[in-house]
């Protein structure tokens, strides 16, 4: 993730300006061959090292779940230039800042938690 | 071979390598994704006493914490021993963008100074910024269900209708701040 500088700030920034191929082409090229992982999958032509089936649990459908948490988490990403998996290679950088990021991040997670029932979902 | 693992990766190398994680992981009977770490955290800092939701065994999880230890740890070498120059090399016209809205120097470091240096960590605005940028993320990926990997990368090649929506919904959030709010805070 830091060689391909998709932890920049900038590069999440450009992305959402149409002015960069690079992250739709990591994304993009991660999707493809994902595609080919899950065929691989489903035809159970690939199978755990152990021998067992590989069954990627569905995700959850809800119209509001999907779509409210989905534009927040969007402000979000495009505020702090990075998602989750980013965060953490940002520590590894010795970006302090992150810290107050991944912080707020877990409070989210449990504001999320806290306020669940009450949600559209 | 040094040289090449030096420079900074196009973009079909970087996807291919994260499609090769994902693979592994779920060879290995494990799962690709990271939000639900977040998770994770509320339930080992004891949060299932206030909120069951959250009183769960997260040790069947800990290996997904392991990824996210690497990930530091990856982060730690790629800077120390493999990254000679820490430009990001930018489209001249989002150089000029950034700096119409306040970001001075684009492209100098890979992260702008305005939001992350500790001058601006320091001051109540900075912080505030920086905080907000969170919650926003951990909460949006839990309600959605999931962040670029879970529902971007897996859910787009499972092929799934949350997934999709979801993405939509990150492209929205993501164009609104970009677009309409970032411009308005610097």
């Amino acid at each position: 993730m830091s060689k391909a500088e998709i932890i920049s700030w900038y590069r999440i920034y450009e992305m959402f300006k149409f002015q960069s191929f690079h992250m739709y082409g990591v994304i993009g090229s991660a999707i493809v061959l994902g595609m080919l992982c899950m065929f691989l999958f489903r035809k159970k032509i690939v199978k755990t090292f152990e021998g067992n089936e590989i069954y990627i649990a569905p995700k959850k459908l809800g119209i509001y779940r999907n779509l409210f948490g989905g534009i927040l988490f969007g402000l979000g990403w495009a505020l702090a230039g990075a998602c989750p998996g980013p965060m953490f290679v940002l520590i590894g950088k010795g970006v302090v800042s992150i810290l107050v990021v991944i912080f707020g991040a877990t409070l989210g997670a449990f504001l999320y938690g806290y306020f669940k029932d009450r949600l559209p979902h | 071979m040094m040289e090449f693992i030096s420079q900074p990766w196009a973009w079909y190398v970087a996807g291919p390598i994260i499609a090769l994680i994902m693979f592994l992981l779920y060879y290995f009977g494990e799962r690709f994704g990271v939000s639900s770490n977040l998770e994770t955290f509320c339930s080992i800092g004891g949060a299932g006493k206030f909120v069951d939701y959250f009183k769960v065994d997260w040790k069947k999880n800990s290996w997904n914490l392991v990824f996210v230890a690497g990930g530091i740890t990856g982060g730690f070498i790629a800077t120390h021993w493999l990254t000679p120059s820490n430009t990001i090399n930018l489209n001249p016209q989002t150089i000029q963008d950034l700096a119409a809205i306040g970001i001075k120097n684009a492209g100098a470091s890979y992260l702008p100074d305005e939001i992350f240096s500790l001058d601006t960590l320091l001051t109540f605005k900075g912080f505030i910024i920086l905080l907000i940028a969170g919650v926003l993320v951990g909460f949006g990926a839990r309600w959605a269900g999931g962040c670029t990997s879970g529902h971007a990368i897996v859910g787009l090649s499972n092929l799934e209708l949350p997934s999709l929506i979801s993405v939509i919904g990150f492209f929205v959030g993501g164009l609104i701040m970009t677009w309409l709010i970032l411009p308005l805070i610097f």
